[in-house]
């Protein structure tokens, strides 16, 4: 993916087995959004493909990729701000059930799920940032995803919200749901992925289990530096 | 059933109750005609409503769609010697056809140039109907005097069935925009007014449901149109397919509460009495006194509540409650 003369992403090659999760970590600015609207179809790619459950999907509009059953958060959260909570979330419900009714109680086992229940009937616009990052993740379930891309879902939570948001994770991928993560706190990510892509510049420079990724001397010297990961390494030892 | 479909439903049964609840006011041929005109107009900006509020597309078009509904009613009656119910129907998906055609280059306008680009249509089709001998030129069509009755939607002495028939279009109208809102092609709309591309993301296809609401609002300002003609026994170029129509069935939805089931309505009582009250009271004084009277109106509106009469209402009682 090119803007102009930059180089977004350059040649990344990645795969996301079914029910897996997969984190994607790189500094600011290495393309972890840009890659994000790639595959959901925000921007088309100026070069190379898209395969979801074997079908290419580059270059499709992302309603349909969304139809398809692959889904995104924004980094940005992007709430319908003057819908309630509950709208917001049967919006992405709507996506498989055409019956009003349904689609409500999709939206409040979604809101339930996601420990939102007692705030279905506020405005979107008026909560609070960690809860309308959880309305994104809400949001984006809603519609049963089969992939469900997370952008930085969990900035901004507090350490006691960031262990509820990894439980929701773990609980997500038991169901079959496949999960890639943009995360930039690591101890959230690591514990859980079962592969982490490391992108810098626009470049893959890593791809492995994350045991092995936080001893690649290129993703520390780009990303991790040497304190997390000798911080790491005495965790995963102990 | 719930409280809310008891509500809507008891208030079409008292508006159809009126004229034998005062049978004192339905004699008064003025005092009936502004009621007629209130649910003609308030018909007309929940048609709009519909795209423009719920849908945040707004349209200073909707003139053309309501003048090709008046235009099929008076050419089947007056040309064609046919049936005007007839001609409403084909008006109002001439319409709704005229919509999805004019969509193709406006949606792909974003905000203020959409605005734009639908007043241009509104001349276009203007200058079009003055010129075009076929559907009456600038002469416009003259309803011959036929038999009285709903077989030709046509009375002479008496207002009240017109009154009925409007009641029913806005029994319609109100009633197609109240289905939407409570499904999902409402859901999507307002999805799509409030962030295009967090729609996009969960699954709306924005360019089908703003395209889709578009006709269905183009088919009802037809219906709109089609009485409208009716009730004049005439159309004319100017007298539909007009800015100034256009902007009614704008400025009416602003002031009631664009993108509110109720506003229409609101908006619509408030300025017709005001209107016809006004013109008959200082007509002769060189008329515009309704105009200046609501254009204050629109201003405090517009800068002291967006949503309107209908949100400034939901405001107080919010603050009692």
């Amino acid at each position: 993916m090119a803007f102009g003369a930059l180089m977004a992403n350059a040649d990344v090659s990645f795969s996301v087995e079914e029910g897996t999760i997969v984190g994607l970590i790189g500094p600011n600015g290495a393309g972890k959004t840009t890659l994000f609207n790639c595959i959901s179809g925000t921007y088309r790619p100026t070069e190379g493909h898209i395969f979801f459950d074997g079908q290419e999907i580059t270059g499709r509009p992302p309603y349909d990729i969304c139809r398809r059953g692959a889904v995104r958060t924004f980094q940005v959260v992007r709430p319908l701000k003057e819908m309630s909570v509950l709208e917001n979330v049967m919006v992405g419900a709507y996506c498989r059930v055409e019956s009003p009714e349904g689609a409500r109680k999709v939206a409040e086992e979604t809101l339930a799920l996601c420990g939102m229940e007692a705030k279905g009937g506020l405005r979107a616009g008026k909560l609070t940032i960690a809860d309308k990052k959880r309305l994104e993740v809400a949001r984006a379930l809603a519609t049963k995803p089969r992939l469900l891309m997370l952008d930085e879902v969990m900035a901004g939570l507090t350490p006691s919200e960031i262990k509820s948001a990894v439980e929701l994770l773990l609980s997500l991928r038991q169901r079959g749901v496949t999960l890639l993560v943009v995360e930039h706190i690591m101890e959230a990510v690591m514990p859980v992925a079962d592969k982490v892509v490391v992108l810098d510049g626009g470049v893959k420079i890593a791809e492995d289990v994350p045991r092995r990724v936080v001893e690649d001397e290129r993703v520390i010297a780009a990303y991790l530096g040497p304190k997390f990961a000798s911080k790491h390494k005495e965790m995963a030892h102990a | 059933m719930t409280r809310i479909n008891l509500g809507w439903y008891g208030f079409l049964v008292a508006l159809a109750l009126l004229p034998t609840a005062l049978p004192g006011v339905f004699t008064n041929g003025f005092d009936v005609h502004v009621m007629i005109l209130v649910l003609l107009y308030a018909s007309m900006a929940q048609a709009w409503n519909l795209i423009g509020g719920y849908g945040g597309q707004v349209s200073f078009g909707h003139s053309v769609f309501f003048g090709l509904g008046a235009y099929g009613a008076a050419m089947a009656l007056v040309t064609y010697h046919g049936s005007p119910w007839v001609g409403a129907l084909v008006g109002s998906l001439v319409a709704a056809g005229a919509a999805v055609i004019i969509s193709y280059p406006c949606f792909r306008l974003k905000g203020h140039y959409f605005a734009i680009a639908t007043f241009a249509i509104v001349e276009i089709f203007n200058r079009l109907f003055m010129m075009w001998n076929w559907v009456g030129g600038a002469l416009g069509l003259d309803y011959p005097l036929l038999e009285e009755g709903w077989k030709n939607f046509m009375w002479f002495d008496t207002k009240v069935p017109y009154y009925y028939g409007a009641l029913g279009l806005f029994a319609v109208v109100f009633g197609v925009v109240r289905w939407v809102d409570g499904h999902r092609l409402g859901a999507w709309l307002r999805a799509v007014r409030e962030g295009q591309e967090a729609a996009e993301s969960l699954g709306v296809n924005s360019a089908r449901v703003k395209l889709s609401a578009l006709a269905l609002s183009a088919f009802l300002a037809g219906l709109c149109g089609a009485f409208f003609a009716q009730y004049n026994y005439r159309v004319d170029p100017p007298m539909v397919m007009s800015l100034d129509m256009a902007m009614k069935f704008v400025l009416i939805s602003i002031l009631g509460g664009v993108g509110t089931f109720w506003g229409p309505l609101v908006g619509a009582a408030i300025l017709m009495p005001l209107q016809e009250y006004t013109r008959a009271a200082w007509g002769g004084v060189g008329g515009g006194v309704d105009l200046i009277i609501f254009g204050v109106l629109i201003i405090f509106v517009v800068t002291r509540q967006p949503q309107g009469v209908v949100g400034f209402i939901g405001h107080v009682f919010r603050r009692k409650g």
